[in-house]
């Protein structure tokens, strides 16, 4: 059953959920973070409307900067700007932020640590029919590598906003990972949200002592998780949790170790290439402190195409299918 | 010409030659690093640390001091070096450039040494974070801030296309208070510039970018001091000073060679360059070291 302190929409498992693209909470967040703030400031790279800058931008033009189709300099100008004491965000697509200039970021931005953050739109590869080299299915892996680096993955438009507004009350560069397409809402103003913290949003029905599939999600792929383990509710001999990991960097140590010992195996769920992504995160602190086996639900080393969200997600192996295979394969399993 | 007076070259011209020093002392004791870069920007770095700065190396963070971003920071030894002789920190801390656990790192990093204003090594990033410095002043302070801020740039390095980036940005934003200086100087690791990626004429690329450009013998105090000046009066357009250097400055040995642009001085040619500084080329007799 969902959790009940994390105080998630009651309607999530309607057919008319609402829907929102999580992108339009990073604006709101923006819009927010900067009548906060007035060292928060904007820096765009010619997506002014598609990334949802746009409402900061008419309401601080002074704080605006257009930078042009130019990222490496987009990343620089703003680690400039942070130097003399302001909060930049930045937004273009992942693909091109932090793709296009992922050394600008490490080097002027991580490796002089500075409060900039890189807010990266159309993220994964539901961006639909741009094709390929629009979906960025790698950014968690190049951002979550770099030292000083904090890597949030928002679940939701409203996720995003307290993201983007909490974002910008810190002092380490920051990336968050935004989605284009209209995702179904999952949290309310209420869900507690923090920086660093992992939450879990559904747990079995009578608290047993062993978990016998720990989902954790990231993204909006979290809603087609939480679907999956509603369908398994029914067996009562499955135990199944899931987890909404916002924070992929750092990961929460004190909230998952002991879920992953509770846990008998473990499914991964991103929007995002298998290697080097979130799951390989989770393995990462599985291997050291509970060994468990592991079935990572993503991208398995291809390049997107062109096709509507829906068809992308089936085809890639991330839909509400994939999922169920993926636990009935984690059921299998045993260490 | 002139609002610089003869004195004053003079003991510019000392502590250049002191630098100098220092940079193949300390290039000598690293066993790794650039000495043609570092040699041929000694005097405008001098210029800058001893005269043209407003700032106060006993307080690095000083709120009102101008700017100094280095964007090709393998030419760090002189950064360092003038650092240290207007009194950052030590000049024996030199001679620590690039071992374990300095503060003088093979490319700068701010983390290591917090008077710095930025870490740089990979190139073409200055011109951006200098550009987003001024615009970060201009919101607080204005178009009439008097703070200014210098952004030193190799020639070589303008094949990385980040910079026409950050040029085309602060000719939009008509950012005055940036000041470029390109260091000239026709050589880049793989040889002569005009023969790796050709620059052809940098005053009109700058200028059509809508920059104001100047071009000064690199190594002549008067006219970097002119340049300058002229440079701050300028007031709806970045200032690029085209520095027309020798590589390897001072050092008949190193001069106008691309070989020296990334080795280290050692054993009798270290020597004999020390000698040649020392001496100011023959002219002095050298007593202790």
């Amino acid at each position: 059953m969902i959790t009940k302190n994390a105080k998630l929409n009651p309607d999530i498992f309607n057919n008319d959920v609402k829907q929102v693209p999580i992108r339009s909470g990073f604006g709101e967040g923006l819009l927010e973070a900067g009548k906060l703030d007035e060292r928060v400031v904007g820096l765009c790279a010619d997506l002014t409307g598609s990334t949802k800058m746009d409402s900061f931008a008419k309401e601080f033009p002074e704080r605006f900067l257009q930078i042009g189709v130019a990222e490496q300099n987009l990343a620089s100008v703003a680690s400039g700007m942070a130097a003399m004491g302001k909060i930049p965000f930045i937004s273009s697509y992942a693909m091109f932020s932090p793709g296009r200039n992922w050394e600008q970021i490490r080097t002027t931005i991580c490796y002089n640590d500075v409060p900039v953050k890189i807010a990266g739109s159309h993220a994964g590869i539901s961006v639909g029919p741009d094709g390929g080299t629009h979906q960025a299915v790698e950014d968690i892996a190049i951002t979550r590598v770099i030292p000083n680096m904090v890597v949030l993955s928002p679940c939701d438009a409203i996720e995003a906003k307290k993201a983007t507004i909490a974002a910008a009350k810190t002092k380490e560069p920051t990336y968050i990972r935004l989605a284009r397409e209209k995702t179904p809402v999952i949290t309310t103003d209420e869900t507690p949200f923090e920086i660093g913290k992992a939450q879990v949003v559904f747990e079995p029905n009578d608290s047993k002592d062993v978990i016998n599939v720990l989902i954790i999600a990231t993204g909006a792929l979290l809603y087609k998780a939480l679907m999956v383990a509603k369908k398994f509710e029914k067996e009562k001999e499955i135990s199944i949790a899931v987890v909404n990991l916002a924070t992929i960097k750092p990961l929460d140590t004190k909230t998952l170790t002991p879920l992953l010992k509770k846990a008998v195996s473990i499914v991964t769920v991103e929007e995002h290439q298998v290697a080097g992504g979130m799951g390989s995160a989770i393995a990462e602190l599985c291997a050291k402190v509970a060994p468990k086996p592991i079935e990572f639900v993503g991208v398995k080393d291809l390049f997107g195409q062109s096709g509507t969200p829906e068809e992308l997600i089936e085809y890639y192996g991330m839909g509400e299918e994939a999922i169920t295979d993926a636990v009935n394969r984690a059921l299998q399993r045993d260490f | 010409m002139g609002n610089i007076t003869d004195e004053k070259i003079c003991v510019l011209q000392e502590h250049a030659n002191n630098v100098r020093t220092s940079i193949v002392e300390m290039l000598q004791a690293a066993g790794s690093g650039h000495t043609a870069g570092p040699l041929g920007m000694t005097d405008i770095f001098t210029y800058l640390y001893f005269h043209g700065l407003t700032h106060d190396p006993k307080n690095p963070s000083l709120e009102t001091r101008d700017r100094v971003i280095l964007s090709n920071g393998h030419i760090c030894p002189v950064l360092y070096a003038v650092m240290a002789h207007s009194g950052y920190f030590p000049v024996e801390e030199l001679l620590t450039l690039r071992k374990f656990g300095s503060r003088l790192q093979g490319h700068p990093h701010r983390e290591f040494l917090p008077a710095l204003e930025t870490s740089s090594g990979p190139l073409g990033s200055g011109l951006s974070q200098a550009a987003g410095m001024v615009i970060a002043d201009r919101i607080d302070n204005g178009k009439s801030s008097n703070r200014f801020f210098y952004c030193l740039t190799g020639d070589g390095e303008l094949n990385e296309g980040q910079n026409w980036e950050a040029i085309m940005l602060a000719g939009k934003e008509r950012n005055h208070n940036l000041i470029a200086i390109v260091d000239r100087n026709n050589i880049q690791i793989d040889g002569f510039t005009e023969d790796v990626m050709p620059l052809n004429n940098l005053k009109e690329k700058f200028a059509s970018f809508n920059w104001h450009v100047q071009e000064i013998d690199g190594h002549n105090f008067e006219m970097i001091d002119d340049a300058i000046q002229q440079a701050k009066t300028i007031f709806d357009m970045p200032s690029v000073i085209i520095a027309n250097t020798i590589p390897g400055k001072g050092v008949g040995e190193f001069e106008r060679k691309p070989e020296w642009h990334g080795k280290p001085p050692q054993g009798d040619i270290a020597e004999k360059a020390l000698e040649e500084l020392r001496t100011l080329g023959g002219k002095i007799t050298c007593g202790d070291k």
